[in-house]
């Protein structure tokens, strides 16, 4: 044996027993514009060519065109080969931190939990990627099924009477809800003078820009020392203008508001309805739900507490739920069992419409139906309970690092997230949330800020789900007391990060220039070549 | 069954092991997860568990079970399939499976332009693909579907014009228009423009009639709804701006092979739904909407999506993405932000691009004239049979085209019927939908199609509503 293989191969992991940082670097390929790539003349795929037979009953199948609708010049797209296109994409593949690869925490109110494969499996069967959705009702049965029986499942996760699968994603539900409450006043008679929305600022933005893009004006509310609005602060807010309160609980700090029955009571007493933004409803499932604090609706994220996963940012699933008085609203079609048979109810006049084409994204259903079949009521309260005690063992944790705090309500546990605090820290040292964020990329993970405004300074937002084990979190944590050390004794080292990363530090200033913005590769070329 | 001797182990949850959990439970000073929840009131708690259906804890019977109800789909792939309408069964080329259904691009999300580099990338080469398909320097990361893309292409009209009135063709699918009615009930005044009884076109004259200063926008679609092209879109295009609106032409992408795009005849904003560029049908879960423009300061500004754009990085040569013009969206300014953004079809983007990269220009142009030659020759087989009378409408048509069947006596409903029951999924019953089409189907014949799939259809047909 050679005196190499005697030396201990893992002993770089750990430092006087305490486990060091990994040696990450994210793959780096290089790779050009997809155009760069181009060789005229290659083809990637081959389309079936038109038999003979119709050739010869058709002729020139573009005749009827106009001339000036025929199109004069082929659309200048790249030429490449298979094999080519295929690295290409694999590549770029590569130079991504998803949940399938990274310790995931970092994206907070996201929720960026396993998504199992099964589940992705089954949502590529070729008994429902074949489907088209104006089929014989008799033919899909199968799916119409499935979607009945998911409906059930958050009718009794959330307590309200009626759902529906159709929006698209969580905003979409969001404004499926706006939609709601708007046809809700309507119907009274009470459509201008109840003209506002009121939302907090915790709560998901697109609470407030739905309710705007509804025709609402927002009422913002910000949070006392308790990390959420104080009654009073609602009671004021109220008046008969108020059309409704869209509202988070447990909002992106992790605590839960206990007095949001309250809340939801000085609305109702003031005329308007309620809807709770349960998004992420991850750490509170089988515990508390909508009706019980006697909301109005609800929606949940399918590719959020339901696991589907996030596409790079969709497609993803939202569901709102309502009240049994509300139910005629909800957007056509729904889904309907008549004790045999399934089907798609379109005669619903009261209704607020369509929101997108046919009934939601199927394959995304399907998952998060899987999912919960997966684990069952007993499943969904150890999802739960696993994701709040991830949370609360990753506060103690991050509160050890000097410089870090958990904003608000002191001492208090928290449900499924924390929004921290790094302004200790910038203070000290001059170096920024964001920075740290993109040093920690340099050690093999994602970190995320909070959304704006940063009413929390130097915010950072941890979510570590129920899918990260106490190893993982142990590592996160460890990494974000690493940067931090970092800030104080290398700032620069911090500021100039990612340094293991695809890419390094980006001159931003071209995105906000209109003369230099360039949105597409005809752009910049176009742009490239007047300013040179 | 979970008992406190033998508590399950999830395979999702890692920290479900109990010894973990004690560990940690310890740590953090807890005697049980219970105290966690010391916020929630009582009167708030749920006293009993939830009433679900029984799990299937392991993996195999889980899969039984949910395959179990899917085999009780038929799919357009066991019968013949001519069901379009907003969706279209194209061939999905292998490669775009192989790249969607990565781990790495279908578990990303959120991440930085560094750590997500890949991301970005592919999406900015998606938006840079579909610029050089519609001829335009913008296009955004995809929304929701084209239902969404067109109402707020619409609504960025009203705010790019300031003017409050959109004139909308009739012949848009009536799902749509529903949705278009409630996206901008309070944010603008909508007329339908009716249509030409002969050719299925924008009625000229009427158009004009509409017409005015407060005029916003014309909104057609070409191919439209109904199949047919719209054969006048530039002198649409042509009254609109002579009335200071703008013109916005819903297209699907697939059709820009062999049509020219709209902004060559005079369209300010282009939109519509890529579903048709590689992603499954899905039963309607395969959609994903553009928006595009040309590269000026007052319609960039005026989009609520993302928009990826190319920057330089400290390192000369390397190519950086980022957010252009991020302050205009909710994300940023949450209500003061124009609409909203949020997670939307990005996959199915990246999927569009790894499509268009396939297809090339040659593809396009060959699947586009495969499709027009087919849908011809099936409206020429139809239209043989007695009483049947395809296309309808008197004008060139790209994938779908109606079908009438007054003639024969007979509904659609009952001629699908018949048609179900030799395994042919037969055109989309339009009698609801357009009355004034009388008893009409709306036939889509795509790439997929053979002849011998036509004939069959035709033949099945005849035997229908022949006997």
């Amino acid at each position: 044996m050679t005196p190499e293989m005697t030396q201990d191969i893992t002993a770089h992991r750990y430092t006087d027993g305490k486990p060091n940082l990994r040696r990450f670097h994210q793959a780096r390929w290089d790779e050009p514009i997809i155009f760069e790539l181009s060789q005229t003349g290659q083809r990637g795929v081959l389309v079936p060519e038109v038999e003979p037979g119709i050739r010869e009953a058709v002729g020139d199948a573009l005749a009827d065109l106009p001339p000036y609708l025929r199109r004069a010049t082929p659309p200048a797209l790249p030429e490449l080969s298979q094999p080519e296109v295929l690295r290409h994409y694999v590549r770029l593949s590569q130079e991504n931190l998803g949940a399938d690869l990274n310790i995931e925490i970092g994206q907070g109110t996201c929720t960026m939990k396993y998504s199992p494969k099964v589940n992705d499996q089954l949502a590529a069967s070729p008994k429902l990627t074949p489907l088209h959705p104006r089929q014989d009702e008799a033919t899909v049965q199968g799916i119409l099924e499935i979607m009945y029986r998911f409906e059930q499942m958050l009718k009794e996760i959330s307590g309200l009477a009626c759902f529906s699968l159709q929006p698209a994603a969580g905003s979409a539900a969001i404004y499926a809800n706006v939609a709601m409450i708007r046809a809700y006043h309507a119907e009274r008679g009470e459509a201008e003078q109840r003209d506002e929305i009121i939302t907090t600022i915790f709560s998901h933005p697109s609470n407030a820009a739905c309710a705007r893009t509804a025709g609402f004006k927002v009422v913002t509310l910000y949070p006392d020392a308790d990390g959420y609005p104080d009654l009073d602060a609602l009671q004021a807010a109220v008046s008969e203008r108020t059309a409704g309160l869209m509202i988070t609980n447990p909002e992106d700090t992790g605590i839960f508001n206990p007095r949001i029955a309250e809340f939801v009571q000085v609305v109702h007493d003031a005329g308007g309805l309620c809807a709770y933004d349960q998004a992420n409803a991850n750490g509170i499932l089988g515990i508390t739900r909508a009706r019980e604090a006697g909301f109005d609706l609800c929606h949940f994220n399918l590719h959020k507490t339901f696991s589907s996963p996030h596409g790079c940012g969709g497609p993803g699933g939202g569901a709102c739920g309502v009240t049994e008085a509300l139910a005629r609203f909800l957007p056509v079609p729904t889904v309907a069992f008549d004790g045999e048979r399934y089907h798609l109810d379109y005669d619903r006049p009261d209704s607020v419409g369509k929101l997108r084409p046919f009934y939601g994204y199927a394959p995304v259903i399907v998952r998060a139906y899987a999912w919960v079949m997966s684990l069952g009521a007993a499943g969904l309260r150890e999802v739960a309970e696993v994701a709040v005690l991830n949370n609360n063992y990753l506060l103690h944790k991050m509160l050890e690092i000097p410089g870090l705090s958990a904003p608000y309500a002191p001492g208090r546990r928290r449900i499924e997230q924390v929004r921290y605090s790094w302004e200790a820290l910038a203070q000290e040292t001059g170096v920024h949330s964001e920075e740290l964020g993109l040093r920690a990329a340099d050690f093999g993970v994602h970190y995320w800020t909070s959304h704006h405004p940063f009413v929390v300074p130097e915010p950072c937002t941890l979510e570590p789900t129920e899918s990260f084990s106490k190893r993982e979190i142990d590592e996160y944590a460890a990494i974000m007391a690493h940067v931090a050390e970092e800030a104080r004794t290398d700032p620069d080292l911090v500021r100039a990060a990612p340094h293991c990363s695809t890419i390094h530090t980006i001159d931003h200033t071209p995105l906000d220039d209109p003369a230099r913005w360039a949105m597409t590769w005809r752009a910049y070329r176009k742009k490239a070549r007047d300013g040179a | 069954m979970s008992t406190d001797e033998h508590p399950i182990v999830y395979p999702y949850i890692p920290n479900s092991v109990p010894a973990v959990k004690q560990q940690m439970l310890a740590d953090v000073g807890a005697a049980s997860a219970d105290e966690f929840y010391a916020d929630v009131p009582e009167p708030l708690r749920l006293r009993d568990t939830l009433q679900l259906p029984e799990p299937y804890p392991s993996e195999y019977a889980l899969r039984r079970h949910v395959e179990g109800l899917l085999a009780r789909n038929r799919t357009a792939d066991e019968c013949l399939s001519f069901l379009g309408g907003g969706c279209s069964q194209h061939y999905v080329p292998a490669v775009c499976d192989e790249i969607n259904r990565r781990g790495e691009f279908l578990t990303a999300y959120a991440g930085e332009p560094y750590d997500d580099h890949g991301r970005f990338q592919a999406l900015f080469e998606y938006t840079s693909m579909m610029g050089e398909l519609l001829n335009m320097d913008v296009v955004n990361v995809p929304t929701y579907d084209g239902f969404q893309a067109a109402a707020t292409a619409l609504r960025m009209a009203v705010r790019i014009t300031g003017r409050r009135q959109v004139l909308i063709a009739r012949t848009v699918g009536p799902d749509k228009r529903s949705k278009i009615r409630d996206y901008c009930q309070r944010a603008a005044e909508i007329r339908w423009v009716d249509f030409d009884a002969e050719t299925g076109g924008m009625d000229l004259a009427a158009l004009e009639t509409a017409l005015s200063d407060q005029t916003a926008a014309v909104y057609f679609e070409n191919p439209a709804y109904l199949g047919f092209v719209e054969t006048h879109g530039d002198e649409i295009a042509q009254m609109a701006h002579a009335h200071g609106a703008l013109c916005v032409v819903g297209a699907d992408p697939i059709s820009l092979g062999v049509l020219t795009p709209p902004a060559d005849y005079g369209a300010d904003i282009v939109c519509g739904d890529i579903q048709s560029l590689g992603m499954h049908m899905q039963y309607g879960g395969g959609h994903a909407g553009y928006i595009a423009t040309h590269d000026e300061v007052e319609y960039v500004m005026e989009y609520p999506s993302r928009l990826f754009g190319i920057a330089p990085t400290r390192v000369p040569g390397e190519y950086g993405f980022g957010d252009v013009a991020y302050e205009r969206t909710s994300f940023a300014v949450r209500e003061e932000g124009k609409e909203w953004v949020g997670t939307a079809a990005a996959l199915w983007g990246i999927t569009a691009g790894v499509y268009l990269a396939l297809m090339g220009p040659q593809g396009m142009a060959e699947l586009g004239e495969g499709v027009m030659a087919r849908a011809r020759y099936a409206a020429l087989r139809l239209n043989e049979i007695r009483g049947v009378r395809a296309p309808a409408f008197r004008a060139p048509h790209f994938r779908e085209f109606v079908v009438n069947f007054d003639a024969t006596g007979r509904p659609v409903a009952e001629i699908n019927r018949d048609l179900l029951a030799q395994d042919i999924f037969g055109g989309h019953d339009l009698s609801r939908e357009f009355p004034e089409l009388g008893q009409s189907a709306l036939y889509c014949v795509t790439e997929i199609h053979t002849q011998a799939d036509i004939d069959r259809l035709a033949e099945a047909l005849k035997e229908i509503v022949e006997k």
